[in-house]
This record gives C-alpha cells, sequence and structure tokens, in this order.
C-alpha cells in the first residue's frame, strides 16, 4: 500500500495531511454501516456508544456474538466524525469480523495503532478519530458482559483522580493530549485543571510528558 | 443506499474565494513587465531604478486615492498579516508608556486575535468584546470599554467566516468624540479591512480609522501582499529593521510586481463593487433559498441575508446538522466543489470555530458548519451544479450518523464539552 497517491491535505502550521488510499477508499465506501433508521430491525447482540457530537465526533457499534465461541459474527456501526473517524470505524469493523470473526478476547486487543497500521497510517493529528472505534468497542464487549451475567470481565479502566476540586482524571489529561495539547499551558485552557490546586501540576505535566509519548512518538 | 453518481464531468467550483481569489487577468497583465523587464531595485539611484521607483509611487498614489487619503499615509507590506502585526505592535511599542490597555472582540481573524493574546501574556490588558449572535459589536460597547490607559482599538471591518460588517464609522465617530472630551490622541483605532476591501467603502475620512490593513490576495490581487494605512499623526514603532524602505517602518526591498498587481487590484474592486455587490447578493440568495428548500435542518449562521450593508454579499455560512464538516468538505471535493468548514477537525486546536462559538452557537452545530464564499467567476451555474450534489450527500452522511439533532438550539442537551 503505498501513501504518494494519497489526498494532501495541509494544516495550519504547514504539516501534511496525507490520507492513503486505504483511508479513503473506507471513507468514501464505508463497510458494515447500519444505517440510521434501520436500528430496529437489526437484532444487536450488545451495543457500544461513545462520544458526542459536542466533541466532533460520536460513535454507535452493534454486534452479533456466537454465544458458544464468543466469536464477533458481524460488526455493525455509525459514525458522526471526520473523515479519519468514519475510515477508521470502517477499518474497524473489517477487522473484528473477517476471517471467521474475531473472538472477544482478541478483539479487547484491538489498539488504535492496529487500526491505524491497516488504514495505512492517519495524519499525526488525527490519531484521536481512531481511538473512539477502540472504545466503542470496549463498551459493546462491556455491554455483552453485563447481559451474559459476565460481571467479573467487565472492564472498568481504573481513573485517577488528578485534581481534587474538579475531579479531573488522567483519562480526561488523555483525551486532552488526543485532541492536541502538548503543554500544560495548553491543557489548563480545555480543563482548567490544576489552576485551583497548583499541587497536582508535576504530575499533570508528567501525564502530559507520557500520553504525548504514547501518542505521538518522542520528541 | 449510495452517494450520488459522480458527473461525467466534473467540474471545480469554487467556493472559497475568502481563502483567497485567482489573479484578475488585467492584473497579472499589469504585473508582468515588473518581473524581468522593469526589474531594478526602487532604491537604485540610476535611471531604472528611478522608474522602478516612479511605478512603486504611482501605485502609492492610486491606493491613496482610494482610502482619500495622501500617499504617505499609505504602507506596502507582506500581506494581511503583516499590516495587522505592525498596527498592533507598531503602537502597543511606540505608546505603551501612555496605557497598556488594549481592546479587540472575540471574532477577529487570528492575526490580530494572537496578537492580542500574546500582548496580554506581557503585561497588556486586553477587553475582548462580546458579539451578539450574528457577529455585531455596537459603538456602545465600544464606549462602555474605554478608559483612560485605553491607547489600541482593533476591530475588523467585516468577518471572514460569517460576513458580519461591524460598524466602523460608527464607532469611528464614538472614538473621536471621546478623544476631544478627553483631550486625548488615544485610543488609536486600527480596522482590518481585508475582506471588506472588494465590497464596502474604504474612505478613511468616512470611517474615522487611524490604521486600517487591506491585502491583495482576497480582492484578485497576488498573494504576499498588502497594505497598512496609517493616518500621518500617528507614530509607530517599525517591527521589521533594515535598509529603511517605507520610510523605515518596513524595511526589505519592494515586492514591486506585487505592489503594482496591487493598485491595479484595488481600483478594479472598488470600480465594479456596487454592480458586483447586487449580482452576487443575489446569486448567495438564491444558494441559500434552494439550500432550505431542499435540505432539511440546515442552518444559516450570521446576520441576515436580507440587508446588505450588514453582511458580506458573497458570504453564506450554513450548519447542516447530524454531520461533521470536514467529511461533507472531503465528499464534496470529489465532487469538484469546493468550500470550507469551521468543524475542529480542520482547525490547529481541535477546538471548532471561535467565531461560531462567540456568537453563541453551539459546539455540536458549529462542527458542522460549512462556509461557501462565492466571487467574480461564480455563476448560477456554479450554484445548481453544487446543488445537484449536496443533498445527496448529506443524505448519505446523515444515514451513517447515529446524531439527530433537533433544530431549535434550545431543544437539545448538550453534554458538557470533553464528557465521554
Amino acid at each position: 500500500m503505498t501513501n504518494t497517491t494519497g489526498a494532501k491535505i495541509q494544516d495550519k502550521q504547514g504539516n501534511t495531511w496525507l490520507y492513503s488510499d486505504t483511508v479513503k477508499d473506507h471513507f468514501f465506501n464505508p463497510r458494515n454501516i447500519l444505517f440510521s433508521g434501520e436500528e430496529d430491525k437489526y437484532d444487536a447482540d450488545a451495543t457500544g456508544r461513545v462520544g458526542s457530537p459536542a466533541c466532533g465526533d460520536e460513535m454507535v457499534i452493534w454486534l452479533k456474538i456466537d454465544p458458544k465461541t464468543e466469536k464477533i459474527i458481524e460488526c455493525k456501526w455509525q459514525t458522526f466524525g471526520c473523515g479519519s473517524a468514519i475510515a477508521s470505524t470502517s477499518m474497524l469493523s473489517v477487522m473484528l469480523s473477517e476471517n471467521g470473526g474475531m473472538t472477544l478476547d482478541q478483539a479487547l486487543k484491538i489498539k488504535p495503532q492496529h487500526i491505524m497500521e491497516r488504514l495505512g497510517g492517519l495524519p499525526n493529528r488525527k490519531i484521536h478519530c481512531s481511538v473512539l472505534g477502540d472504545k466503542a468497542l470496549q463498551a459493546a464487549i462491556n455491554d455483552w458482559y453485563r447481559k451474559t451475567g459476565q460481571h467479573n470481565k467487565i472492564i472498568t479502566t481504573g481513573a485517577k483522580i488528578i485534581d481534587k476540586e474538579l475531579n479531573i482524571t488522567d483519562h480526561d489529561i488523555e483525551e486532552a493530549v488526543l485532541e492536541g495539547a502538548k503543554t500544560l499551558e495548553d491543557v489548563q485552557k480545555k480543563l482548567k485543571v490544576g489552576v485551583a490546586t497548583p499541587e497536582a501540576i508535576p504530575e499533570i505535566e508528567q501525564l502530559i510528558r507520557f500520553y504525548s509519548e504514547k501518542y505521538y512518538g518522542a520528541e | 443506499m449510495s452517494f450520488p453518481q459522480k458527473p461525467e464531468n466534473k467540474r471545480t467550483v469554487y467556493f472559497d474565494h475568502a481563502a483567497t481569489t485567482y489573479v484578475a487577468p488585467e492584473v497579472v497583465k499589469e504585473m508582468m513587465p515588473y518581473f524581468s523587464d522593469i526589474y531594478a531595485n526602487p532604491s537604485g539611484l540610476y535611471a531604472i531604478g528611478r522608474e522602478v521607483n516612479g511605478a512603486l509611487e504611482d501605485a502609492r498614489r492610486r491606493v491613496a486615492q482610494i482610502l482619500h487619503a495622501l500617499p504617505d499615509t499609505i504602507f506596502f507590506t507582506g500581506g494581511g498579516t503583516e499590516s495587522d502585526n505592525m498596527a498592533i505592535f507598531g503602537v502597543v511599542r511606540k505608546h505603551e508608556k501612555n496605557g497598556k490597555h488594549i481592546i479587540t472582540t472575540k471574532i477577529e481573524h487570528h492575526a490580530v486575535l494572537y496578537p492580542f493574546e500574546y500582548l496580554e501574556k506581557h503585561g497588556f490588558e486586553v477587553t475582548y468584546l462580546e458579539t451578539d449572535e450574528f457577529g455585531f459589536v455596537s459603538a456602545k460597547q465600544v464606549k462602555e470599554a474605554l478608559r483612560a490607559d485605553t491607547i489600541l482599538i482593533s476591530i475588523m471591518y467585516a468577518n471572514n467566516e460569517i460576513g458580519t460588517v461591524e460598524p466602523i464609522a460608527e464607532i469611528g465617530r464614538e472614538l473621536l468624540k471621546w478623544r476631544k472630551d478627553n483631550n486625548t490622541k488615544y485610543p488609536y483605532f486600527h480596522t482590518d479591512a481585508c475582506q471588506a476591501a472588494g465590497a464596502f467603502d474604504l474612505d478613511v475620512e468616512k470611517l474615522h480609522v487611524d490604521l486600517m490593513t487591506i491585502n491583495a490576495s482576497k480582492i484578485y490581487g497576488p498573494k504576499g501582499v498588502g497594505i497598512l494605512y496609517k493616518n500621518r499623526n500617528v507614530n509607530i514603532e517599525a517591527i521589521v529593521f533594515g535598509g529603511g524602505q517605507e520610510r523605515g517602518l518596513r524595511s526589505g526591498t519592494e515586492n514591486v510586481p506585487g505592489i503594482v498587481g496591487f493598485a491595479k487590484a484595488l481600483e478594479l474592486a472598488q470600480e465594479n463593487r456596487e454592480v458586483e455587490n447586487n449580482r452576487l447578493t443575489e446569486l448567495r440568495n438564491y444558494f441559500w433559498d434552494r439550500l432550505e428548500k431542499e435540505i432539511p435542518k440546515v442552518r444559516l449562521n450570521g446576520p441576515s441575508l436580507d440587508n446588505s450593508e450588514l453582511r458580506l454579499p458573497n458570504n453564506l455560512n450554513v450548519s447542516i446538522l447530524d454531520i461533521e464538516g470536514e467529511a461533507l468538505l472531503l465528499y464534496l471535493d470529489e465532487y469538484g466543489i469546493v468550500c470550507s468548514t469551521g468543524s475542529a477537525c480542520t482547525s490547529e486546536s481541535l477546538d471548532p470555530s471561535h467565531v461560531l462559538l462567540a456568537c453563541g452557537l453551539p459546539y455540536e452545530y458549529a462542527h458542522g458548519s460549512l462556509r461557501f464564499t462565492l466571487g467574480k467567476r461564480t455563476t448560477k451555474e456554479d450554484v445548481d451544479y453544487a446543488m445537484t450534489y449536496l443533498p445527496g450527500i448529506v443524505e448519505i452522511l446523515r444515514k451513517i450518523s447515529p446524531v439527530n439533532l433537533k433544530m431549535d438550539v434550545k431543544e437539545n442537551t448538550h453534554p458538557q464539552y470533553h464528557q465521554r
């Protein structure tokens, strides 16, 4: 898969957004969509919804699961979001259901970077668009575990409170970094974190560094 | 369910004239000799240098005439952003000892907003005027924000995103009165007129502005050239140092072809503006009528289309609910339809347009905004071409969207931003 014929879009800092041919293919020919208005007719075994239109991304995933093998038979979705978000969800749905379907355990191991690899890469600032699909999937699988009484398997991502005044967690910081914040100042603009609790700032800065490296690589 | 069939003869219909315009052929023609034939440095004392200098000063006179100003008030620069920076930093560096309060609006272009934010971090106090839901500020608001230590006010003539035309002359008059009543020369009044230059009167005497920015690339002139008008009674510090060109305020060998092109472009734009304004208004309103009729849940952003004095005639900004602007923009591009969006996904901050948010538009509406800006070459056929494909694309993107917003802003619940 080559990138050279992808659509070039430049952001305001002059960085090129390069959409690979695979991204374009999935964007213009999205796979496995459940058209809105047809949700009631679709008999899903589990559903996961994340995001909101106010954030700029919202996503719903429906799964049909074989109860014996716990394999995903079918994955359907809807997305409100940009080109990358639509392409990422489409690719995720293909990965989950291809070759006879993934088991739930396998599915839970899918990370945003796996989706990105299959897409032939995403522009740096578009990485957050592929993260939401991962979260919607997790929500859907939790829904399955809840419905089948496997409560011990439900994944509760242990959020740690960083700013006691505002009840802001490490997830909020992660989110801010994914949305483009690079410095303490950027994060504070979004979250006001640490403004009332300056003692939390060293930990906040450490988290910003950690998540920046995790998603964008070391500087 | 599928997307509208691709046209057999794909055209490019360009609806992004607020981003930049093509260069008018008459302008190119006037620029051409100054690249390879009449190319000397205008500072050269020899005959061919003097000839170029003559062209430069002729361009200055032509621009000054349109602004009803004297030639020595016109300073050529490298574009609108530079002119804005030159005005703002130029004034505050010269006059900060007399006050450290400056005023602007929340909907300025970043070329004004970011210098103000920078100054705010460096010891200045900034008042950001709120706008109403259509983007208007009032002379009364300005008056109420004035203080004894206010040295500069910068308010755009017309907004680039939603086309709002601010009451510059009225604000200017209010400031004249304030200065007289308080026996002061402050505050100085700057306006960024980049978007207005092709459509409205630029007479600085009528507008009562001390400084005004215009650039060529929005008025069918070349990119990378602009002017700063500066009243003779206003002193500013230079922000670019070097050979002392432009009377020491903007060093650097003059972009002579660009400057000659600027003068021609401004003349053309002002000559035809009334006829062209009427044509564009009619075409823009036709576009909106079709959008409103043929696509459900579309909201007009910015001022009413009825009053041609209060909104740029070529500007149409809409929110198409339940879909995200960047996705829509990329799909339209596949059909050759070019426009822009205020969605976060195209901005550097990942927050949607600061202008739409300042007008009180909820995030979910701003994410679905599209801006169509028409131009001299835009025809009814172009609008019809766009409307052949837009409704079908919107329908499909809505089919794959889980969102179903209410048209009335108040009926939607607004989950707090970042809460997922």
